[in-house]
């Protein structure tokens, strides 16, 4: 019996000898290499798939980068970090990736730029928010593309300011998400607004928002305005908990994220209407670059952007950008494109990575939520530039780390 | 006053929800002593159900209530389906064994919820005729809340007056008491183990369709509200359903006044409850002495001693995996690191559960302190990776020692449930205290020492120290502590009865068991370079139960082939479309072909094998 089972045990561990050849690519393709939650958050990551697919489809179309074409290998990292840590190795070093792009889970893309510093390979994280990558975790190897979680909750905390609201009450998922949102947030409006008070905070559990108790507790405290930032499943729960007990009736509501398709088409006609919010117009966006993208994407995929769409799709131009500038694959010329690069034509126009803290002035769109016919959008929207939200590029670059 | 009051009727809301899925997980425990991990599923596919029914026929209030019956009854028949193809075939298998099936029962029902209602939630409409609130003592109540209220205790009266005004309700109860004397009376088991999964999965389908007026459902539904459930159950003693409506008017009216003065309290809230309850109260509230243990079953085969020929076999197999850094490539090193990583885990979660027969639903959280105590020494007291790598399994052991004190005083299922709570407390304090641990930002740079950098040092250190574990783990069951704690778990009475100290011999296999799991989480911190609280999570813990239980529980070799085989399946799974849905199909194939688990079913083979070269 031992016998068999050390066998079996033997040739299990050798299993893996098996696939021991690096996989052969052609000569003429750049293998980028992608990883992202798709099976813990399909909601955000399948619009962002279908992103970089239509963006590297184009490229390709278009004769590809410098004569080569781009091939993206694609890997769940079914949520878990160190899973996220194994499958980038194995992107790197078995399927030969110039470098490594996605994630979404704030945790899981520190994992992974803390991976690209130890091994030395460039890492654009494409979807987490978290200040953490950029600044107090940042690295040489670690690029950010999405407009943080400090740029989103200043872009709402000026137009919070405007408002005649003095006494504010927060709600936001318990994690650092949720924390560095609400400290922005606090910190970027007592700036611009010294006399307001914060009177209360409520810290509900990620995706497990006990909403009639949470929204009696903010009513409780009696606020002029809130702060949220809960979103998906517990958004959901809390506009509708909210809105049959009163909480938003003559409150100004601040809400982070929640114009994004994402998160507000799922609320329907119930979506509230009125509430500040940084999120996507998706197909109101009329300018030239928008229209083609959008166009190009509801042929191929028979429905409109969303949030994670615009991102993935600003990916791999960012990438293709930094490929043609570098005229390498090579890690050191790719980090020195990097550094400052331009990406001059995108659908939310041009962007650029700032050299001193590695975080792209991608902006946001900044509006109302409304109801068309039913149906939940933003309204009296406008981009916010992401430059416009940044500290000075000294400032942030004291906040990172010693190389 | 209003105001307290007001609150109360949202704490009894919620009381209401809880106690429906709870008290279906309850009744299949009483009856079938099934930990049935599948019932958030049955509550998620509830919740879809509803939401299409009661679309399609929206706006009346017939349709509403019908869709939400209806749908309920269809995750009655789908527990039936599940209960007659699957579980049927094992209840035979060892303790707990079922619960491995009703795992990958979640990841195929996860996958086919994705693939036929999509990835978005979904906001279904209000109840009609209860959408508005009304106003007591001034403080605005939904009307749908009073109707929950209303709901909650309506079916705790149906249930018992099933159990004790219907022959069949009779007979739950006698099953729940004493499950053989009932089959020995020539009741049909299999047909009263089919009802009370039947029962329990159209409860849970009820506490799924009923949310369809409060919460966008989504494919988080299954696993945001299972450990609550379980929770609730273990509070109310295991197939309670008295109790269990308690424990979930406690849960619920307690987070509803606490968040009002600690915010953030709800991520440990049902936990500490749980951990007091339980101290206080070892079978819970109402639970009684006898409804901890699992299915009655065959004692264990004495552990028999390698043969010199098994020995060599066994050296070799191990001096290849030596070699192995010769031939392969980095990537499979690392691959290699974490089947070894995972299996210290399992042979260590294995040493406490086959040899110390102590189950824990919380092993990770040793994983994870030991992980932890690894990077903060690196972090915080400037450690090198060698002091480091001894630090944490130190602290892992210490924590074992400390939690351990308290979870051998119980047994069964209510000490698997102490060992999660443990755990999920660690869990809560890693994730909040942020300065100390980085909460869910985690521990970054907690790279391997400047030599061992290379992927094939780092393999030959991981190798060292986690074959060296399993080696020292194994001698351990053979060693006169082993005798000892398998006389325990055989016969705790009769190992008193020889003046064997039982609590301290247990608290010992405790401690000896967290501080191996710690030994894994430090090779495992290295490897990774940052640690997060997922490793100390319900989902480490889960993953470690299933690689033993797979393995098969009553062999040393058993979580080395779950471990293994674990690891490597789910690495190369991850690789496909709806790999969920194939890894839960995989599973259950095992589970089928294999109800004594992998090293049983590859003894069965080998013997026939034998017997036909005879």
């Amino acid at each position: 019996m031992t016998l068999i089972r050390r066998t079996v045990l033997g040739a299990l561990a050798a299993l893996p000898l098996a696939a021991l050849a690096p996989q052969a690519h052609a000569a003429d393709t750049i293998v980028l290499g992608e990883v992202n939650s798709y099976t813990r958050l399909p909601a955000f990551t399948e619009p962002y798939k279908k992103g970089w697919q239509l963006a590297v489809e184009q490229i390709n179309a278009a004769g590809g980068v410098s004569g080569k074409q781009l091939e993206v290998i694609s890997r769940d990292d079914t949520g878990d970090p160190a899973t996220a840590i194994r499958i980038a190795e194995e992107l790197v070093s078995k399927e030969g990736a110039v470098l490594i792009f996605g994630t979404f889970l704030s945790n899981i893309g520190l994992a992974v730029s803390d991976f690209a510093k130890q091994k030395e390979v460039l890492f654009l994280a494409s979807e987490p928010l978290s200040d953490a990558i950029v600044w107090s975790k940042g690295n040489k190897y670690t690029y950010r593309l999405r407009p943080s979680t400090h740029m989103q909750a200043a872009m709402l905390a000026e137009e919070a300011a405007k408002l005649d609201a003095v006494k504010w009450a927060t709600v936001a998922p318990n994690y650092a998400y949720g924390q560095d949102a609400v400290a922005a947030f606090k910190r970027e409006l007592s700036k611009l607004r010294p006399d307001v008070e914060f009177v209360e905070e409520q810290w509900p559990p990620v995706f497990k928002i006990d909403a009639g108790s949470t929204v009696r507790a903010l009513e409780a405290s009696k606020p002029d305005a809130i702060f949220n930032v809960t979103f998906g499943g517990d958004l959901a729960k809390f506009v509708r908990e909210g809105s049959l007990r009163f909480l938003f009736e003559d409150r100004d509501v601040v809400s982070l994220l929640t114009g994004e398709p994402e998160y507000l088409q799922p609320l329907a006609g119930e979506a509230p209407e009125g509430w500040i919010v940084t999120g996507y117009p998706a197909t109101d966006i009329t300018t030239d670059e928008h229209k083609a993208f959008a166009d190009a994407y509801i042929e191929k995929f028979g429905e409109e952007p969303k949030t994670g769409s615009i991102v993935g799709y600003n990916s791999v131009l960012a990438i293709a950008a930094a490929l043609e500038k570098a005229g390498s694959t090579d890690t050191e010329a790719l980090l020195a494109a990097m550094e400052g690069l331009t990406v001059e034509s995108s659908p939310t126009g041009p962007f650029t990575f700032r050299a001193a803290d590695h975080q792209s002035t991608m902006g946001a769109y900044v509006g109302k939520t409304g109801l068309v016919d039913g149906n939940p959008v933003m309204v009296d929207w406008s981009y916010a530039d992401g430059a416009d939200y940044l500290p000075s590029e000294e400032e942030a670059a004291g906040m990172r780390p010693a190389e | 006053m209003g105001f307290y009051f007001a609150q109360l009727l949202t704490g009894l809301a919620n009381a209401s929800s809880l106690f429906l899925i709870a008290s279906g997980l309850s009744i299949i425990f009483g009856v079938t002593r099934i930990v049935n991990f599948a019932h958030g599923s049955f509550y998620m596919v509830g919740a879809y159900l509803a939401y299409t029914l009661v679309t399609m026929w929206s706006g009346s209030v017939l349709g509403f209530w019908g869709g939400v019956i209806l749908a309920a009854v269809a995750v009655g028949l789908l527990g039936l389906v599940i209960e007659l193809t699957i579980l049927r075939r094992i209840y035979k298998a060892p303790e707990l064994f079922q619960l491995v099936a009703t795992f990958g029962v979640v990841l195929i029902v996860q996958d086919a919820t994705l693939a036929i209602w999509g990835a978005e939630d979904l906001l279904g409409p209000r109840a009609p005729g209860l959408d508005r609130a009304v106003r007591i003592m001034g403080e605005p109540i939904p009307e749908y809340d009073l109707a929950l209220i209303a709901i909650g205790p309506a079916v705790l009266l149906a249930i018992w007056l099933l159990f004790h005004r219907t022959r069949w309700g009779v007979l739950v109860r006698a099953a729940t008491q004493d499950r053989e004397m009932v089959g020995a009376l020539g009741v049909n088991q299999a047909w009263l183990f089919s009802a009370a999964f039947v029962l329990g999965a159209f409860l849970a389908g009820l506490g799924g369709a009923l949310q369809i007026p409060r919460e966008a459902v989504s494919l988080q539904m299954d696993l945001s509200i299972i450990g609550e459930a379980f929770v609730v159950v273990v509070i109310g003693g295991m197939g309670s359903v008295s109790g269990a409506f308690v424990a979930a008017v406690l849960i619920s009216v307690l987070n509803a006044f606490a968040i009002l003065v600690f915010p953030q309290i709800s991520i440990v809230l049902p936990f500490v409850v749980m951990a007091v309850v339980l101290i206080v109260r070892p079978y819970g509230l109402f639970g009684k002495p006898g409804s901890e243990h699992g299915s009655p079953e065959e004692p264990d085969q004495p552990l028999a001693l390698v043969s010199q020929r098994s020995a060599m076999v066994m050296a070799t197999a191990v001096a290849m995996l030596a070699l192995s850094p010769a031939v392969a490539a980095d990537f499979t090193m690392i691959l290699l690191v974490d089947v070894m990583v995972a299996t210290l885990f399992a042979v260590s979660l294995h040493f406490m559960m086959g040899i110390g027969g102590m189950v824990s639903f919380g092993h990770a959280a040793y994983f994870g302190v030991g992980a932890y105590g690894a990077a903060m020494a690196v972090k915080f007291f400037g450690f090198g990776m060698l002091p480091a790598m001894v630090f944490g399994p130190v602290c892992a052991a210490m924590a074992a020692i400390f939690f351990g004190w308290f979870c051998v005083r119980l047994s069964g299922v209510y000490l698997a449930m102490l060992t999660l709570a443990a755990a999920q407390i660690l869990w809560g304090v890693t994730f909040q205290w942020q300065d100390f641990t980085g909460g869910d930002d985690g521990i970054l740079g907690v790279w391997p020492a400047k030599w061992a950098s290379s992927d094939q040092v780092y393999f030959y250190v991981a190798f060292v120290l986690c074959i060296g574990g399993i080696w020292f783990l194994r001698r351990a069951a053979h060693s006169p502590f082993g005798y000892t704690l398998r006389g325990i778990r055989d016969s705790q009475t009769r190992a008193e009865a020889i003046g064997i100290n039982t609590n301290l011999h247990q608290w010992m296999g405790f401690a000896l068991a967290g501080g191996f799991a710690g030994l894994a989480g430090v090779v495992f911190a290295f490897s990774k370079g940052s640690v997060f609280p997922d490793s100390l999570g319900i989902a480490q813990s889960i993953d470690g139960l299933i690689m033993v239980l797979l393995g098969g529980i009553h062999a040393l070799a058993g979580p080395i082939f779950g471990a293994v085989a674990f690891v490597m399946i789910e690495d190369w799974v991850t690789r496909l479309d709806y790999w969920r849905f194939i890894f839960g199909a995989i599973i259950l194939i095992v589970v089928l072909l294999a109800p004594d688990g992998i090293a049983g079913g590859v003894r069965r083979l080998l013997r026939a094998v034998k017997g036909g070269a005879a």
